[in-house]
């Protein structure tokens, strides 16, 4: 069904920011603009949203042209979801960031530049077109290049370097990738690509272009051999930013892979074992990173790093269940990621610095902040019934009914290690008593007016609402991972809903 | 021509890697550039090159009658090098940033300790 309001979420954001450009001086507009934006595309999102639950897959072609020929635009569940999760963790950043980011930040262009990510990360969930694909990637990449280097600390510009180069090359693996599946098929249309790729006759040569599209989206997801950019940058910018790329940025890699490994390429057994591997090894050493680790920040990044394995393990085993479990995974993660890297931005406001050893006493200072902050832990380390444990119960079944045991194990040590560090964080920061001797304590929060308060407060708790309410209504969004994963497994209806009835 | 291209391809290739390799930051941004035009070119050779036929469809027809030469990996490639243009522009204006701010133009010097974390 052709419907052109699917594009509305990227557009709002657009003309958000080129509203704000006008205001370039004027911070204050800027963040009522702000929210202002993210208010209306969340909206918009739910309304998407239902309307694609209830009446299926949505299309739209822009200029008209029709599919295969033109840019297609589709909303199908899978998207869909990812569009409404995005827009509420930009809600809540753009909320935190209106007291969360410096002044100075903001005369730099930080809030145009946030909306301009998101609506490349809203484009790259709806486009239905390979390269179109790509542009919404780039789009997403500069985006993120000036987000993270704004401010010019040194350490920023460090993590930079490194955050740049990974990512440039991850754009040219995949655009070598379209370039040679071009060659081979002659269409850029996902859908298409998913009817032409089956009848080449040499499927090795599409074995090795999957190969280009497996490394490209695995450097932007994080996952095992090529996730060292993420740790070593991600804890360097403005602790808003952190919490867009730590929710949504690894994701967008996230739901490539599963876009193009179940539409275009159906996995072949060494692929998957691929994955399954990649997805242990990103586990372990995810987990054991974050072991180490005394930055707040940092230790989050690792635990991004952790969680990614999860996901690619699930669609390495590519069953049902599994599929059901990794998306799962996936919608619980974006919210918990982003109010974790907030969280920290708050502890930083509260005490100025987010070292553990430096922190403590918290909890004793304000206990319904640590309540809320606990909330989240709990769900991020899967206790039942908040919203990480159901996911795991699905991967760890699709695991056992598959006979991978190497997986299951990872899955047990990675959650384990999650509790523990988690635990640690826990007794250090709100227990433990604050070593106030030699550190003088520098609390930005306490003088801050209530309206400011709550700007830095209420993002968290809605994050928080959206956790719980993942993990206490779990039946709705398990009626949803189910629908997405039948859609994964059986493409006919994106495929008919593209070129239509043929 | 398309063993031409063949062979520039993996030379362009071979010293992009090559020279993202090297520790130098300064190479690093080469060799993205050398691996980014090697792409390029990649997509223009599997695009089929075809010399001399528009893709215009003559009057009296209705459909091409003949081969012609694709316009979709051009618009392609212009899209690719407009957008590789932006990313290096942004990335030489960095690599300049950190080494005013570092001195140095090694990778391994961009290593501030954990400690200095706020």
């Amino acid at each position: 069904m052709i419907d052109n309001q699917i594009i509305t979420t990227v557009l709002i954001h657009l003309f958000t920011a080129i509203i704000q450009l006008a205001f370039w001086r004027k911070t204050v507009t800027q963040r009522v603009l702000s929210v202002i934006g993210c208010s209306l595309a969340f909206l918009f999102a739910v309304n998407l949203f239902t309307k694609v639950y209830h009446g299926g897959i949505l299309t739209m072609n822009a200029g008209n042209w029709d599919a295969p020929f033109g840019i297609v635009f589709v909303a199908d569940l899978f998207s869909t979801s990812l569009v409404l999760l995005t827009s509420i963790a930009a809600l809540a950043v753009s909320i935190f960031s209106a007291r969360g980011v410096g002044r100075a930040r903001m005369l730099y262009g930080y809030f145009p530049i946030f909306h301009l990510l998101i609506m490349g990360l809203n484009g790259a969930f709806l486009t239905g077109d390979i390269f179109n694909l790509y542009v919404w990637f780039e789009v997403v990449i500069i985006a993120s290049f000036v987000l993270l280097t704004l401010g010019g600390r040194k350490a920023q510009l460090e993590g930079a370097v490194k955050y740049m180069a990974m990512n440039i090359l991850a754009s040219t693996f995949f655009l070598t990738g379209i370039g040679i599946l071009y060659g081979i098929t002659g269409t850029l249309n996902m859908a298409d690509l998913a009817l032409k790729i089956p009848k080449i006759a040499d499927q090795s040569i599409v074995n090795l272009t999957s190969m280009f599209f497996l490394i490209g989206f695995g450097i932007k997801s994080a996952v095992f051999p090529l996730y060292f950019w993420l740790p070593s940058s991600y804890h360097t910018p403005p602790s808003a930013v952190a919490a867009t790329f730590g929710g949504l940025l690894t994701k967008v890699g996230l739901y490539a892979l599963f876009r193009v490994f179940t539409l275009m390429f159906e996995p072949t057994e060494f692929i998957k074992t691929v994955f399954i591997v990649m997805g242990i090894m990103t586990i372990l050493t995810g987990a054991f990173g974050a072991i180490i680790k005394n930055n707040i920040r940092r230790l989050f990044s690792y635990l991004i790093v952790c969680h990614i394995g999860f996901i690619i393990g699930g669609l390495g085993l590519y069953t049902k269940v599994a599929l059901l479990g990794a998306v799962f995974y996936l919608i619980h993660d974006i919210i918990v990621k982003t109010n974790l890297f907030l969280i920290a931005g708050l502890i930083r406001q509260l005490r100025g610095t987010m070292i553990m050893p430096k922190l403590g006493g918290l909890y004793a200072e304000y206990p319904k902040i640590s309540f809320l902050i606990a909330i989240v832990l709990f769900s991020l380390a899967g206790i039942p019934p908040l919203s990480g444990f159901w996911p795991k119960i699905y991967l760890m079944e699709a695991a056992f009914s598959s006979a991978n045991y190497f997986y299951i194990a990872s899955l047990i040590v990675g959650s384990f290690i999650t509790l523990y560090v988690i635990s640690k964080l826990w007794s250090d920061v709100f227990w433990k008593d604050a070593d106030t001797d030699d550190i003088a304590v520098v609390d930005s929060f306490k003088p801050l007016s209530t309206l400011n308060k709550v700007i830095l407060v209420l993002p968290i708790c809605l994050l928080a609402c959206t956790s719980l309410f993942i993990g206490l209504n779990a039946e709705f969004i398990i009626k949803v991972a189910d629908r997405i994963s039948n859609e994964m497994l059986d493409t006919t209806p994106y495929i008919q809903a593209v070129l239509g009835h043929k | 021509m398309e063993l031409l291209l063949v062979f520039l391809i993996g030379v362009l290739y071979a010293a992009g890697v090559y020279l993202i390799l090297r520790r130098s930051m300064v190479r690093l941004l080469l060799g993205i550039m050398l691996l980014g035009n090697a792409t390029n070119i990649l997509i223009f050779l599997l695009g089929n090159i075809v010399k001399g036929k528009p893709p215009i469809i003559e009057e009296s027809l209705k459909v091409f009658k003949d081969i012609y030469a694709d316009p979709v990996p051009q618009a392609l490639i212009l899209t690719a090098i407009v957008i590789s243009f932006g990313l290096t522009s942004f990335a030489i204006v960095l690599l300049k940033r950190v080494y005013a701010l570092i001195g140095s133009d090694d990778l391994d010097d961009l290593n501030t300790p954990e400690e200095e974390d706020l």
